[in-house]
């Protein structure tokens, strides 16, 4: 399915969002995830993605 | 130093961005003797571990982590974003931004207290960054924010604290209260100046990251915190416009 990951269009098989990530790379990296605006908890991962789901995947970053 | 009830000895806080190296980042935050690193959350590409490397080199810095809501203009973004931080940093403190105003970053106040408010609710230690506008602060307040930290100046301008009398005004309306001037500083003596005013902290990074030389700016910073605290403690004198001579009159020899 066709889903939108940190603003770009991706092509995923996977079905949840724990496959997505492993399927885009991720493994286990220090990530938090949020799929259309909404917060998704690590523990959640395993719901299903709908065609045209917003996922954002952030990691730490520098910041002020 | 008691922020959320943890005791936090320093009272600079320092942001993490913009330095020219980790290694200059890594020694500004040793000279600067910083209790509490302000950090984020950005975009990750799949593969990329770019996080996980800044991640080791903030765990080193054995200070207390803020994780911040940068750059968010809704509260719903700020929201989600505080909910990734919090699950990333294993930390329930975060610095509360919402952005109101792209030119200034001013804060916009009804987004920021109901943001606070939602946070609050969820368990979140709100570090709300703020106006000097003491209506505004009394509104946190009640949104259940236990510190509050006003801006000195618009972020990354390095004006300093371009509203002396709001500073003074909020200080003495909220003389109990934990607050933190944050952001806006460029020189060390606006910072003793913060902290002469009663204010228990700053908060900086531009300052300091962008010096010639970040470190021994972050050790100047961290001398003029700590001598405008020790001047506040010491009750300073009051001025008077008229001169008073400091050498005793009595017994000056008369020589005309």
């Amino acid at each position: 399915m066709q889903i939108t990951v940190n603003g770009t269009a991706t092509e995923v098989q996977s079905q949840t969002l724990a496959d997505a990530l492993n399927e885009l790379g991720y493994g286990n990296a220090r990530v938090a995830t949020a799929v259309n605006e909404s917060f998704v908890p690590a523990t959640a991962r395993d719901a299903p993605l709908s065609p045209g789901d917003r996922i954002e995947i952030v990691a730490p970053r520098q910041g002020g | 130093m008691r922020l959320y009830g943890t005791e936090i000895t320093s009272r600079l806080m320092l942001g993490t961005a913009q330095y020219p190296s980790p290694a200059v980042l890594a020694e500004s935050f040793r000279r600067s003797g910083a209790g509490i690193a302000t950090i984020s959350v950005r975009r990750e590409a799949g593969g990329d571990r770019a996080g996980a490397g800044f991640w080791n080199l903030v765990r080193d810095l054995g200070v207390a982590l803020l994780p911040n809501t940068a750059g968010c203009h809704s509260v719903r973004e700020a929201v989600t974003t505080a909910q990734m931080a919090r699950e990333l940093f294993d930390t329930p403190w975060i610095k509360l931004e919402v952005i109101g105003h792209a030119d200034t970053l001013q804060p916009d106040p009804f987004g920021l207290v109901e943001a606070a408010r939602i946070l609050t609710d969820e368990g979140f230690n709100v570090f709300p960054y703020t106006t000097e506008d003491v209506v505004l602060a009394d509104r946190l307040l009640q949104a259940g924010c236990e510190v509050l930290m006003p801006w000195g100046a618009p972020i990354g301008t390095g004006l300093g604290l371009t509203n002396i009398y709001g500073l003074r005004t909020l200080r003495a309306q909220f003389p109990d209260l934990p607050m933190v001037v944050d952001a806006g500083l460029g020189l060390p003596s606006q910072a003793a100046m913060a902290m002469e005013m009663g204010y228990d902290a700053v908060l900086l990074n531009t300052a300091v990251a962008k010096a010639g030389d970040p470190a021994a700016m972050a050790e100047g910073f961290a001398r003029a915190v700590e001598a405008g605290r020790l001047a506040h403690e010491a009750d300073p004198m009051e001025p008077r416009d008229m001169a008073a001579p400091s050498t005793p009159v009595i017994g000056r020899a008369f020589l005309s």
